[in-house]
């Protein structure tokens, strides 16, 4: 008999609607819906998926804790021996579900789960050591490349097959080491990696250093009276009619704006050019996003000693890490130069 | 974003609704936000209550601004 899947997607993926359903609560369907079907054909028969359980991006990620429990109870009678989450590809409220979700059916539902992501979504890092992340294009175009990968570990998990390396098997690397017997021994293997090194040619640690990416909390600020803060936003709000063309997902740039003179962001002069949460009402207020008019009053009534001049905005969306770090270091060397001595970061 | 720009030592306070993925990417201050789409509002108030909301939550990242920490908080 096939094994029993429980497949797990967003409301975009099931077709409900985009960014103005984001907020869709969990829900159960029988049998396999948009990515499952593709899914169902590369279990090739050995597995099926029975039901699929869809929510909505911001619904997950707002009230976590109702979810996950809604969400349990909803797999409570299917008995699966199985549980697939997406693939989230690069987005991030949605790799952070498929993650969540993931981790929970394991560990309570003692269920096998495996899900897949693109590596720079932060559902990834979150969840890399504990669920099998198969490793996944930064786009849903990678679906039918995906897909087979995602069948093969999940059937392996169910049948409790050994799991071989994470690039064999196309998984997002766990920091889990085990022993095996090499061919040749440490030393020898040393020195060829060495003379690859010399000769300028590709190698591959045996030892990986793991990543520090850390960076030291800044020094607080003694005396907020005297101090220039500068507001910076991933939320995308931009002067209306977005004059720089800042892409509404994966930003390649940012936008400098002078609010000299400007005491709120009405709606009259401002929006939001995100793509990645339902824009109304950052469109009806986007003090919302950027809080120009709460801060502009702290300043007169002295609480702040001034408001930075530009405010710096570019969409977090699917934006890639290393767009964001150029942005950051621009961004900062300008703030230096300015002697802005606090940031307030706003992110939707 | 949050990272790249405290590298240079300004100190940099992050108002979010998905606090996990902030704490991931490595926000040093965070303060929790309302929701996603309007993190610092709520449509469902009246313009006067909502303003109120929005000074809460910026009085609580001016806070945190001013408050000396060793490692990553989260200022409720």
């Amino acid at each position: 008999m096939a094994l029993k899947v429980v497949h797990y997607i967003n409301q975009f993926f099931a077709n409900i609607g985009g960014e103005e359903m984001a907020h869709y609560a969990p829900e159960i369907r029988e049998g396999a819906i948009g990515p499952g079907l593709g899914l169902d054909r590369a279990f090739k028969g050995e597995a099926e998926i029975v039901a699929t359980i869809i929510c909505g991006d911001s619904y997950f990620n707002e009230n976590i804790n109702e979810a996950v429990a809604k969400i349990l109870s909803l797999m409570k009678d299917i008995e699966a021996d199985l549980f697939v989450a997406g693939p989230a590809f690069n987005a991030g409220r949605y790799g952070t579900a498929c993650g969540t979700i993931s981790k929970v059916v394991q560990d309570e539902l003692k269920i096998p789960a495996v899900t897949g992501m693109y590596i720079e979504n932060p559902g990834a890092d979150m969840f890399k050591k504990e669920v099998y992340i198969i490793e996944t294009a930064n786009a849903a175009t990678g679906m039918r490349k995906a897909l087979p990968k995602l069948a093969a570990l999940a059937l392996k998990l169910a049948r409790k097959e050994e799991i071989l390396d994470p690039e064999t098997e196309g998984y997002l690397v766990r920091g889990i080491r085990k022993n095996f017997f090499a061919e040749k021994v440490g030393a020898e293997r040393a020195v060829e990696m060495l003379i690859k090194k010399l000769n300028d040619e590709e190698f591959k640690t045996e030892y990986p250093m793991p990543e520090f990416d850390r960076v030291e909390p800044g020094k607080a600020i003694k005396d907020l009276s005297k101090a220039r803060i500068a507001v910076v936003t991933t939320g995308g709000i931009v002067p209306k009619g977005n004059p720089d063309r800042i892409e509404s997902s994966s930003a390649s740039k940012y936008g400098i704006y002078d609010i000299n003179n400007v005491i709120t962001l009405d709606d009259e002069n401002y929006e939001t050019t995100h793509g990645g949460y339902d824009p109304v009402y950052a469109n009806e207020n986007p003090n919302r996003v950027v809080p120009i008019d709460v801060l502009r009053d702290l300043e007169k009534e002295g609480v702040i000693g001034s408001i930075h001049p530009y405010f710096y905005s570019t969409t977090g969306n699917g934006t890639a890490v290393k767009s964001s770090k150029n942005f950051a270091e621009e961004i900062d060397n300008k703030l230096l130069e300015d002697g802005v001595q606090a940031v307030i970061l706003t992110s939707t | 974003m949050v990272k790249g720009i405290e590298a240079a030592g300004i100190p940099v306070v992050h108002i979010c609704t998905i606090v996990p993925i902030s704490k991931t990417v490595g926000a040093n201050r965070i303060v929790p936000a309302i929701a996603i789409p309007y993190p610092l509002g709520n449509p469902n108030l009246d313009s006067k209550e909502e303003y109120k909301v929005r000074r809460t939550i910026v009085e609580k990242a001016l806070n945190a601004l001013q408050t000396e920490i060793d490692g990553q908080t989260i200022f409720e």
